[in-house]
């Protein structure tokens, strides 16, 4: 038996007369690895947007842990945006104890132990850091909570193949699945596909393909990038 | 090894079939404890989900046996280690012959071409 830690029930959010959700419903399985995919503008940042309490629906409910999402879920959803959220007159220690001190569930010596791993310096300033450097520092902050939710908007985006390799290592050395649920919207597919268990695909606001990553090898005999392909050009699903 | 999946089939099924591979090369040895679920997906670069499954089919098979607080252990059961040997064998075999029957050879054909090429040197 499935236990559900977030669900969409008719979910439509409007920016102005633009639907950028229309009519979404599913439900996230908790312990589990959990890709969101598809092509720019089809909807994914809005849809951890509304996990995270920083978007309220325009229609429908979200709920994380069986209560409506508002502003306070941040207590038990940790948020890594894909915008840049670091400050950059901080050094890195000082964003690892800044943080720290806005979340009661920050681990220090996991920040300790990823900082190592990550190899960077804790003196150094933010804005000195390279564009690799800050993306491994917004990951070591997402992964010091021991947070229930772990929600990752594009987290390798812009990023290049050794940063990203490190970020993908450093998620499966410091979950913990047995505790936490990972959702996580991302373009590089193939290069997370090893990692995922499970996989939704988006398309303009509605939902296309919902599967687990296994079952797209076994029954389709696909690649993760087809199967997303497939599922786009077909109807919506409805969960 | 990571990235070195084929798209045909499920990478737990991949991973369950290149270990028991090593057990039956000598590679790992009966007795032998596997890395933990964490670091074996560490090591591949999976998700440890899958490495739980694939830890619970071998469990399953009889080729592993887990010990509460102690970890994973390839059996000692030398019975299902030769009939994990056979299995293999039968598979590879059975596979080859398939695949020679489908491109049309007769099974002399296929016999006469695996003994002179096993007999070359």
């Amino acid at each position: 038996m499935t236990d559900y830690i977030v669900k969409f029930t008719g979910v439509t959010k409007k920016y102005l007369r633009q639907a950028a959700l229309n009519n979404v419903s599913f439900d996230l399985p908790q312990g589990k690895i959990t890709a969101l995919v598809g092509p720019n503008g089809s909807g994914k940042s809005t849809i951890l947007k509304l996990i995270a309490g920083l978007a309220h629906p325009s229609q429908g409910a979200v709920t994380v842990h069986d209560k409506t999402v508002n502003r306070r879920i941040a207590g038990e959803v940790a948020y890594l945006s894909e915008m840049d959220t670091l400050y950059p007159f901080f050094t890195v220690e000082e964003t690892i104890r800044f943080n720290a001190g806005l979340f009661a569930d920050f681990d220090n010596q996991k920040a300790g132990e990823i900082l190592s791993f990550m190899q960077l310096e804790p003196d150094k300033k933010v804005r000195h850091l390279s564009k690799g450097n800050r993306g491994r520092l917004k990951i070591l902050l997402v992964l010091s909570r021991r947070a229930p939710l772990i929600l990752m908007d594009e987290p390798l985006a812009g990023l290049d193949p050794l940063v990203r390799d490190s970020i993908i290592k450093s998620m499966i050395s410091y979950l913990d699945l047995q505790q936490q649920t990972v959702f996580m919207s991302t373009h590089e597919v193939s290069e997370v596909e090893p990692v995922l268990d499970m996989v939704i695909s988006l398309h303009e606001g509605k939902i296309m393909g919902y599967e687990e990553v296994e079952n797209i090898r076994e029954k389709h005999g696909l690649s993760l990038v087809d199967w997303m392909k497939e599922s786009i050009q077909n109807k919506e699903m409805r969960i | 090894m990571s990235h070195a999946f084929n798209n045909t089939q499920p990478i737990y099924l991949q991973i369950l079939q290149r270990l028991c591979r090593q057990v039956v090369r000598g590679e790992i040895e009966a007795g032998d404890k596997l890395p933990s679920v964490r670091e074996m997906a560490l090591q591949i670069g999976v998700n440890p989900n899958t490495v739980q499954r694939v830890y619970g089919e071998l469990e399953r098979l009889e080729i592993v046996e887990t010990r509460r607080g102690l970890g994973s252990f390839i059996t000692e059961n030398e019975i299902r280690l030769n009939q994990l040997r056979e299995d293999l064998k039968s598979e590879q075999i059975g596979s080859f012959i398939k695949d020679m029957k489908e491109t049309g050879f007769s099974r002399e054909e296929i016999l006469e071409g695996v003994r002179r090429e096993l007999f070359k040197n």
